[in-house]
């Protein structure tokens, strides 16, 4: 059984109110960094911990934070990221929702050690009855004076606010979500200045995801060195996982991060195996924008060893054979499900959701959608494979933020596994007829009819 | 030639207004146009779920912003409907996880059912559907959200349930 931290009280019935949550000893951490410790020993508990961006680009949380600017006089802001919108990544709704006094009790312990007077919880629109769970904690939680003027009598001020999106994935990326929190279209801002520089309204802001902030009031409870001791290596604490696809246990998981995928994917405690009892295809271990991973490599890594739910091992040491944990949007795959359409429909997604502020992005994914649309449908030409191929090396790099890595990754790594797939709707346009046309003849039954030299 | 140009009735309630105040305070006096997504929305709902571009000026008169800014926000984000719609518009998540698990057979069916095609509202204004990218509710699939709220675990049994609720005025579309 995995030590849990995050979802320790999920269960307690009423946690959601503050009273209750309050009972089971929530808000201590508040209390002791305000009473007891400096915002730089907040600063250092988080460092020490090794806790990671849990967004997805994984970056130490503690160094992000000692990037602000203190130096400038201006207020500071904590911004947390509730924008979730990658696709196969639901977890932090789960936080919010169940649990929304413990992100509450985040923000302010976080704030006091960024010395932000005023931040903010950016949510995604479409989780508006989230919106106003949160509204009411918070609400609690003013009222019972921890947030306000001189919390605690100590003399620190925090307003705490949540603002709701309408609509935009690009909204996660930081400087789109400072644009919109702006009151403007969410159009990525060119780094440098990074935010913790010159962020909401230009001064100094630290956004973290959901998760992350979530974690903070174990860390100043327990400190830094207790969390450290969990998990494996530099993938410290645990993680939430949200599964979904072909699963019979589909849902949101908290794993101390070291767990083998096999043991997650067909332990009764996690996922419990196969929806159906059919063979396991494919899976994507970090949300949409993370490579695929074909069936042999998913319990091993090239190297012969068990494959681990790290940060580590999932990218196989960089290596192209390699995932990543990305946001821990589990997507799993049966051998009914079909690659190029699976890929198609991501693509859509990227297309739908660029800014179109980059030349590359904007026209780009258009084009992979509709090169990945007409191989779907049977009017694909055997040079599409490579087509697809050339225009996702362009867009890759080429782009103000990480939409375009994106939308070329899931095209990239799919043609590296599944290349046959590829060719089989393109040579055979008659068996792929209607959208299930994995269903009733698995791609498992028909590779014969292509071999890597057909095409 | 397709209709662009679309008028509603506007009705800023004393409520109403006191709620946009409201959250225009949770930002610095000076950055009163940060509040323009969320007024937006509280515009939107108590407006049969749309902004014409009469009620889209009134929100840039309100937050003394230009009205350009108003437009360029709401036709960036995908909540904002610039024309009238169905009461009850579903939005059916038809990305990656809801599709392995069957939303293109359900809004085929959902369609099929209330006789329109995707994005075209029912005769009598009730029903809507459309296709939406990805939801967040990936291991709730297939689902769709119906105003403020989700449906999920959606099987055709619960969509024939979920119409006749709404035929029957039962569904509440938001939370406030």
């Amino acid at each position: 059984m995995s030590k849990k931290i995050l979802l320790e009280k999920i269960n307690v019935p009423g946690i959601k109110t503050y009273e209750v949550y309050r009972r089971e000893g929530g808000y201590a951490s508040v209390e002791k960094a305000i009473k007891a410790m400096t915002p730089d020993e907040v600063v250092e508990e988080v460092k020490k911990s090794g806790l990671r961006g849990r967004g997805g680009a994984g970056f130490p949380a503690g160094m992000k934070w000692s990037f602000i600017d203190k130096k400038s006089g201006k207020p500071r802001h904590l911004v947390c990221n509730a924008d979730e919108s990658e696709p196969g990544t639901f977890k932090d709704r789960y936080l919010m929702e169940f649990l929304p006094h413990l992100l509450i009790e985040g923000m302010i312990t976080s704030s006091f050690a960024l010395g932000a007077n005023l931040s903010y919880i950016y949510i995604r629109g479409e989780y508006m009855w989230v919106f106003k769970i949160l509204e009411r904690a918070i609400a609690e939680a003013k009222a019972a004076g921890w947030l306000g003027k001189n919390i605690l009598g100590s003399g620190y001020d925090l307003e705490l606010h949540v603002h709701c999106g309408a609509g935009a994935y690009i909204c996660g990326e930081e400087t789109a979500l400072i644009e919109s929190l702006e009151g403007k279209r969410g159009n990525p801002r060119i780094k440098p200045p990074f935010p913790a520089v010159s962020g909401l309204w230009a001064n100094p802001t630290v956004v973290n995801n959901v998760e992350t902030i979530a974690s903070v009031p174990w860390i100043v409870n327990n400190s830094g060195d207790d969390y450290a001791k969990i998990g494996i290596g530099r993938s410290t604490g645990t993680k939430l996982i949200s599964a979904s696809g072909h699963v019979k246990n589909p849902g949101v998981y908290e794993i101390e991060l070291g767990l083998t995928v096999d043991e997650f994917m067909n332990s009764d405690e996690y996922l419990g195996g196969m929806y159906s009892d059919r063979p396991l295809k494919a899976l994507i271990p970090g949300g949409s924008s993370v490579p695929i991973l074909p069936a042999d490599l998913i319990y091993k890594t090239t190297n012969g060893e068990d494959r681990l739910m790290t940060y580590e091992s999932l990218s196989d040491g960089g290596f192209a054979t390699g995932s990543m944990l990305g946001s821990g949007g589990f997507i799993v795959y049966d051998d009914t499900a079909c690659i190029v359409r699976n890929t198609w429909n991501f693509s859509r997604f990227y297309h739908h959701e660029s800014c179109g502020q980059c030349t590359p992005c904007r026209e780009g994914t258009g084009w992979l959608e509709k090169v990945l649309w007409r191989i779907e449908n049977g009017q694909g030409r055997e040079e599409d494979i490579e087509l697809l191929w050339s225009i996702q090396s362009k867009i890759e790099g080429n782009t103000i933020c990480p939409l375009g890595d994106a939308a070329s990754w899931p095209v990239a790594a799919a043609i590296r596994h599944f290349r046959e797939e590829f060719e089989y709707h393109i040579r055979f346009p008659e068996k792929i007829k209607n959208r299930n046309h994995f269903v009733a003849e698995p791609f498992s039954q028909v590779k014969h009819l292509v071999t890597k030299q057909t095409i | 030639m397709e209709k662009t140009h679309f008028t509603q009735e506007i009705n800023m309630t004393p409520e109403l207004m006191a709620r946009i105040e409201e959250l225009c305070s949770h930002y610095p006096a000076d950055k009163r146009k940060s509040a323009l997504l969320p007024v937006l929305h509280e515009a939107q709902d108590a407006h049969d779920n749309w902004l014409s571009i009469e009620l889209q000026d009134k929100v840039a008169e309100i937050l003394n912003i230009k009205p350009v800014e108003v437009y360029e926000v709401v036709t960036f984000y995908t909540m904002y409907n610039r024309r009238p719609i169905g009461k009850y518009m579903f939005e059916f998540c038809q990305t990656s996880s809801c599709c392995l698990r069957g939303t293109e057979d359900l809004m085929d069916y959902t369609c099929e059912k209330l006789g329109v095609k995707i994005g075209e509202p029912t005769a009598d204004g009730l029903f809507e559907v459309r296709g939406v990218e990805c939801l967040g509710a990936c291991g709730y699939a297939p689902m769709m959200q119906l105003g403020d709220f989700y449906k999920e675990n959606l099987t055709k049994d619960k969509i024939d349930q979920i119409i006749d609720d709404c035929r029957d005025n039962k569904i509440i579309l938001h939370d406030k």
